[in-house]
Order: structure tokens, then C-alpha cells, then sequence
């Protein structure tokens, strides 16, 4: 054995080795470019395959868009001024602007009225997205649904205002009998908001619509994006709520409850929304008292909602089913009751695994609105394929009218996206 | 597990038992499904008692203390907690529960709140505190267990000394007469388990009443004022620690204090 200085395994360092910079080879575009791109005979070969398939994309849809004619009354005008150059004919959409947004019959002059409803939505919405701005824009988001009701509908303002009565004196209700028993204040305050909301009914003059700050519109006079936006706002902030009732219900130790939850779920998520949407323009009016006649567009938000509810609370189902016991222990031991226990420690954690699955039936219901072109309501969609398509100037331009719709969609979708990522590292707080 | 040298005295001046009656368990049976987890259950526990229950895994001591707060639910029989019935009356399990504080063996504190409001969020919520005295609580606790610099952070940001010590804090801020603890220490390691350890030890100077299921057979002989042997869903023997560890009587005892001791 060697003496003990020379041991070649001992090793203390004497001293710091000093930074340097990387060699150039490491750094920069050349390294991304060689790393990224050409790290291999296969993958140089996929590089300049893709790079030859974008050319060719380009190619052929850049003249298209940048020749594009926007001013013309008439697709044969269109080729008369490209003189048989590519060119897309987006005068279509100069032209058509507000049949695509508003559909074609909603009176012109109060235009405004979406316009001032949707720019309020976004305020309403702000506090509920982003939970950092003060709580008491919450009101304003309580109050919001009246507004926009009154706004795209119009007529008596009395209308919108006796359903605001009943619901917060049903709230009121609630609030008060809820504590001691659930169901004594729930029952309780949907019958206290039907009679309230029957007596105003008929206490509301048959003539208040007539003479009304707002003219009335008819809900068969919606139409175009306006419309797509409104069931897909209304269908999913109704079908969230809804969708985590019934994924707790699903999870209830009350048998009854439990199987209503099961069946509704199983039954709704077994048959087509397309199904779903013919049944509400046929068939449901024999669910309603005979001499009501609930509005289409009331049975469309039924449906969807009832349809997307589904799907929402089976993802619930499954955030609720990754939280670990302990979580209800904890939870049942430091004393706080069920509604407290699945506000405060279950549903938050829930909701958030949840978020990916969640937004993904939302911007899926989002675009599933179109489906009530079908059932021959004037949506977007409906608005291309009958009265645009169909009129005699405008026959024939497919591209440009749908790739506007898929735009339109796209962006709302894409919106709705980000934010969810946006939303999944807000919230993150195991690892940072 | 190797007796742990607790190296500080232990001041046993406050930890005295009244005559008052804190948990009476009388002729208490449990099944799940067919199977019979707990027999025949009696034990009588006074304020200001520690009590020890060890015993082999699957003898029943969780389901025991997890039974007194109504976790689970017994079939025959009478508990009497703080001088409340168990029973199906969901009003009285609220009520127990919220006088009575249980640590976890996996610690369960909420993921999505910060230490602080793990230990505010059932006081104002179950005890209606106003927030700013649930706060100043919950940081005289959290001061108590000495991690009052950690409030802001989440739980998945701690050690695992460091969050069963918040669990404890956030069961002491519901002013718990009685705590219920369920192997708070075997999901740690080595040198976590002395932090935590003190802490409960520092409890019991206080004269907090404590039934503890651990292995800890060191925090048993310096706290604990009897221990409590179970075995296949019974009390098989109680004693006082020295008798019990000295002097054991049964022969499944004397089997698993060799086992346990590693004699
Ligand atoms: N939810 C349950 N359903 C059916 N059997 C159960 C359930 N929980 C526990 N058991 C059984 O009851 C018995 C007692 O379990 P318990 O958890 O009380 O044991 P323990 O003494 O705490 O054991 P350990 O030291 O491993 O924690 C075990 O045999 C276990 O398999
Ligand atoms: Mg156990």
C-alpha cells in the first residue's frame, strides 16, 4: 500500500475553478438550429419535408388572401375585378357584416344593445375569472343576467325586474331557513320565487311592451354570432353549477338522490345533442302547461345545458374522486359540516384538477352551438348556409364565409384556453 | 423502533388528572360488514389524561380513535365524549367534533390554503371567530410549534416535521379539550419525528387530555400516564408505563414489547 498522502481517493478541492463562458459551438442559433432541426438524417429529411409543405401552403393561400376584393356587391363582380387572378371575395363579409353578427332580422337600430350587453359581460365576468379584483364587483355580476336580458330582448323593464325580485328574496329565503335545514330553505325559496314571479307576471300589464324605453325583440329574431355567443355564455354558466350539483348528488348517501343523479347523467350523455336539439324545437312544449309557450330559445338553453351538465359532471366526478380521503377527514374532524366541507376544502380542489377536463366540454358546447342551424334558428352557421348562401349575389363563396366563421370561433376558443392555462398556474401551490 | 432519548426533564407539575370524565367508552362493538373490528370495548378516560395505545397493525386502534369523533361509526354500545352521546344526531357529531382535535398520520392539511389559513379557515367557519382574532390565534400556535415565519407558505413547501406540526396548530386552534392523535409520527423521518414529538410532549405539559395510537415507546414512558395494549380488536391489557414495560402480564404483550423493543 501506498503511504496515506498519495491516496488516490482522498480529494479535497483547493480552491474555486473560475467561470467561464460556453464554447460558441453550445450556444445561439446554430445550436438551436442543430439540435432542434437537423439532429439526425431522418430528422433533417422531416425538416425540409415540412419546410417544402408550408411553402406550398403559403404559396397558394397568400395571393388568395392578399388579392382578396373587399369592395363589390355581388360574387360576379368579385371575379370581374380579379379578371381571373386567385383572389379571395371577402366583400362578401363588408357587405353581410351584420347579418353574420347580428342575423338578419334584429332591428337595425338597436345594433347597440348587443353591443352595450357584450361589453358588460365582460365586466360581469372580469371578478368571476380573475378572483384577485375586488369581491364587490360580484354584484354587479349578480345583477348582470337581468341587464343583458332586458338589453337583447327588450320590451318592459318590469319583466327583467320581477325575476331579479324573486330571486333575491328567494336568496333571502335560503339564506334564512337553509341554515337550519337544507332542504326546508331550497324548496322553500323556489316556491317563494314562483309566487313572487306569478303574481308580478300577472300584475304586468299586457300593454307595458308597447310603449317601453326598449322596443321588444322576438327571440325567432336572434341570430348570427350574437347568437352563438349567447348560448354558449348562457349554456355554460349554467351548466357548471348544474354539473357540480350533480356530480356531488352522484356521490350522495342518499339513495334517491344518488340514482336520479346517475340516471340523468347516463341518460343525457347516451343520446346525440342533435337529438337532444330536436326534441326541444318539437317535443317539449308537452312538458310545459299547454297554454305557456316557452320560447325557443329558452328550450335551446335547456337542452344544451342539460347536455353539457353531463359531460361536466362526470369530470367532476372524477376530480372528486382523485382528492384522498384525508382531505374528507380532515376536513369532517376539525367539525365543519357537508356544505362547508365541499365548499371550502372538497370542491376548490376538485374544480381545479378538474380545469383542463372542464374547458374542454366548454369550448366543445361552444362550437356544438352551431348544431341549432339544424333546427333552422338563424346562428352563424345558420345565417351562411341559408339567407347569405342562398341569395342570388353571394351564391358560391364558401371559403371566405366559413373560414370567417372558423375565425371567429377560433378566437373565442383560443381565449378560453389561454385563460385556462393561465388559470392551472395561478392556482398551482404544491411545487414552487 | 428504538426508544427515542427525549434529553430535556419533563415538567409533570400541570399534568395532572382531574376526576372530571372526558371519554367514557361503554361495552362498544364494531363491525365492518361481518367482520368484528372492535370487541367489547370499555375505557374510561379522565381530563387531563395521555394515553398510550399500541399494538400490533390491524389489532384496531385507528378504527378505536377514529370511533370517538365519529369518523366511523360504531353498531353496539355507548361513547360519551366531553359529556355528549355519539349518536346518529348529526348536530351532536358536529358538536363533538368540533371539541375534539385529531392528527393524521399523513398530516391532511389543505393543499390549496396557506399554512394560516389552514388554521384559521375552521374557526371562522365553525366557531364563527372574527378573522383578525382567528389570525392572531392561529399565530399564537403556529408560534407554539415554532414555524410562525412559515403562514404565507403552502403546505406542499414544508418538511414533513414541519406540516404535522402545523396539523397539530390547526387543531389546537379550535381550542380542543381532547386531541386524538393516529401515528403522527410514523410517516416521518428519524429527525423529524423529535421535533414533533416535542411538540406533543410540550401539550401534555400543558395538560391537554391526549389519547396517542404510536410506536413511540419512549414518548409512552415519559408522557403517557397509562398505556393502553389492543390486539385482534380488544383491550388486551392497561397499565401504567413502567408496570407495562417492566412488567407486562399478558403473553401477547410480553411478545410485542420483544418485537417492538428488538430484545
Ligand atoms: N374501511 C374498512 N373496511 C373494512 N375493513 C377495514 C376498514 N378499515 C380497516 N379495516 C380493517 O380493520 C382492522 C383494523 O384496522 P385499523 O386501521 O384500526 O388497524 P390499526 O391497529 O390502526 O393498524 P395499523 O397499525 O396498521 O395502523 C384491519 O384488519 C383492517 O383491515
Ligand atoms: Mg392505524
Amino acid at each position: 500500500m501506498a503511504d496515506q498522502t498519495n491516496n488516490p481517493i482522498a480529494f479535497v478541492a483547493d480552491g474555486n475553478i473560475p467561470e467561464s463562458p460556453p464554447p460558441a459551438r453550445e450556444t445561439g442559433v446554430v445550436k438551436w438550429l442543430r439540435e432542434n432541426l437537423f439532429s439526425g438524417v431522418a430528422n433533417t429529411i422531416l425538416t425540409v419535408l415540412s419546410l417544402i409543405l408550408i411553402y406550398l401552403l403559403l404559396k397558394n393561400t397568400l395571393p388568395w388572401i392578399f388579392n382578396g376584393v373587399w369592395n363589390a356587391n355581388s360574387l360576379a363582380e368579385c371575379r370581374e375585378i380579379l379578371a381571373g387572378k386567385t383572389g379571395a371575395c371577402f366583400a362578401v363579409l363588408a357587405e353581410r357584416w351584420p347579418q353574420l353578427i347580428y342575423g338578419f332580422k334584429y332591428p337595425v337600430d338597436a345594433y347597440w344593445r348587443p353591443n352595450l350587453a357584450f361589453i358588460l359581460m365582460l365586466v360581469a365576468f372580469a371578478p368571476v375569472l380573475f378572483f384577485d379584483l375586488p369581491r364587490k364587483l360580484l354584484l354587479f355580476t349578480a345583477v348582470y343576467p337581468f341587464i343583458a336580458f332586458w338589453l337583447i330582448w327588450g320590451g318592459s323593464i318590469l319583466v327583467p325586474l320581477v325575476a331579479l325580485i324573486g330571486c333575491v328574496v328567494a336568496g333571502g329565503v335560503f339564506q334564512k331557513f337553509g341554515k337550519n335545514s337544507f332542504a326546508a330553505g331550497f324548496f322553500g325559496a323556489i316556491v317563494v320565487a314562483l309566487v313572487i314571479w306569478n303574481i308580478g307576471g300577472a300584475l304586468i300589464p299586457e300593454s307595458a311592451s308597447e310603449n317601453a324605453w326598449l322596443s321588444p325583440v322576438p327571440s325567432r329574431d336572434l341570430g348570427g354570432f350574437m347568437l352563438n355567443m349567447m348560448l354558449g355564455v348562457t349554456c355554460v354558466s349554467l351548466s357548471v353549477p348544474l354539473g357540480i350539483a350533480l356530480a356531488l348528488g352522484r356521490q350522495s348517501n342518499m339513495p334517491l338522490i344518488k340514482w336520479v343523479c346517475v340516471i340523468f347523467i347516463e341518460f343525457i350523455r347516451g343520446v346525440p345533442l342533435i337529438t337532444l336539439l330536436f326534441v326541444a324545437s318539437v317535443m317539449l312544449a308537452y312538458f310545459f302547461p299547454p297554454d305557456s309557450t316557452v320560447d325557443l330559445f329558452l328550450r335551446v338553453v335547456i337542452m344544451i345545458t342539460m347536455f353539457s351538465a353531463a359531460y361536466i359532471a362526470e369530470v367532476i366526478r372524477g376530480g372528486l374522486a382523485a382528492l384522498p380521503r384525508g382531505q374528507y377527514e380532515a376536513a369532517d374532524s376539525l367539525g365543519l359540516d357537508y356544505p362547508q366541507a365541499m365548499r371550502l376544502i372538497i370542491l376548490p380542489q376538485a374544480l381545479k384538477i378538474s380545469i383542463p377536463g372542464i374547458v374542454n366540454v366548454a369550448v366543445g358546447l361552444f362550437k356544438d352551438t352551431v348544431l341549432v342551424s339544424v333546427i333552422s334558428m338563424f346562428d352563424l352557421l345558420g345565417m351562411i348556409r341559408g339567407p347569405i348562401l342562398a341569395s342570388t349575389e353571394w351564391n358560391g363563396v364558401y371559403w371566405e364565409l366559413l373560414g370567417f366563421a372558423s375565425l371567429l370561433f377560433f378566437v373565442v376558443c383560443y381565449g378560453i384556453s389561454q385563460y385556462s392555462q393561465w388559470l392551472e398556474r395561478r392556482l398551482a401551490t404544491d411545487h414552487h | 423502533m428504538s426508544e427515542l432519548a427525549i434529553e430535556r426533564e419533563i415538567d409533570r407539575s400541570k399534568m395532572q388528572v382531574s376526576d372530571e370524565i372526558a371519554i367514557d367508552i361503554n361495552g362498544m362493538n364494531k363491525w365492518y360488514g361481518s367482520f368484528h373490528v372492535l370487541r367489547d370495548i370499555n375505557l374510561t378516560v379522565n381530563q387531563g389524561e395521555r394515553i398510550v395505545i399500541a399494538g400490533p397493525s390491524g389489532s384496531g386502534k385507528s378504527t378505536l380513535i377514529r370511533c370517538l369523533n365519529a369518523l366511523e361509526e360504531h353498531q353496539q354500545g355507548s361513547i360519551v365524549v366531553d359529556g355528549i352521546e355519539l349518536s346518529n344526531d348529526l348536530k351532536n357529531i358536529d358538536k363533538i367534533r368540533s371539541e375534539v382535535g385529531m392528527v393524521f398520520q399523513h398530516f391532511n392539511l389543505f393543499p390549496h390554503l396557506t399554512i394560516l389559513e389552514n388554521c384559521t379557515l375552521a374557526p371562522i367557519w365553525v366557531r364563527k371567530t372574527p378573522k383578525k382574532e382567528a389570525e392572531e390565534r392561529a399565530m399564537h400556535f403556529l408560534e407554539k410549534v415554532k414555524i410562525p415565519e412559515q403562514a404565507d407558505k403552502y403546505p406542499g413547501q414544508l418538511s414533513g416535521g414541519q406540516q404535522q406540526r402545523v396539523a397539530i396548530a390547526r387543531s389546537l386552534c379550535m381550542m380542543p379539550r381532547i386531541m386524538l392523535f393516529d401515528e403522527p409520527t410514523s410517516a416521518l423521518d428519524p429527525e423529524m419525528i423529535k421535533e414533533v414529538l416535542d411538540t406533543m410532549i410540550e401539550l401534555a405539559e400543558e395538560g391537554m387530555t391526549m389519547l396517542c395510537v404510536t410506536h413511540e415507546m419512549g414518548f409512552a414512558r415519559q408522557v403517557a400516564n397509562r398505556v393502553i395494549f389492543m390486539d385482534a380488536g380488544q383491550i388486551v391489557e392497561q397499565n401504567e408505563p413502567e408496570e407495562f414495560f417492566n412488567n407486562p402480564k399478558s403473553e401477547r404483550t410480553k411478545l410485542f414489547l420483544s418485537q417492538i423493543l428488538g430484545h
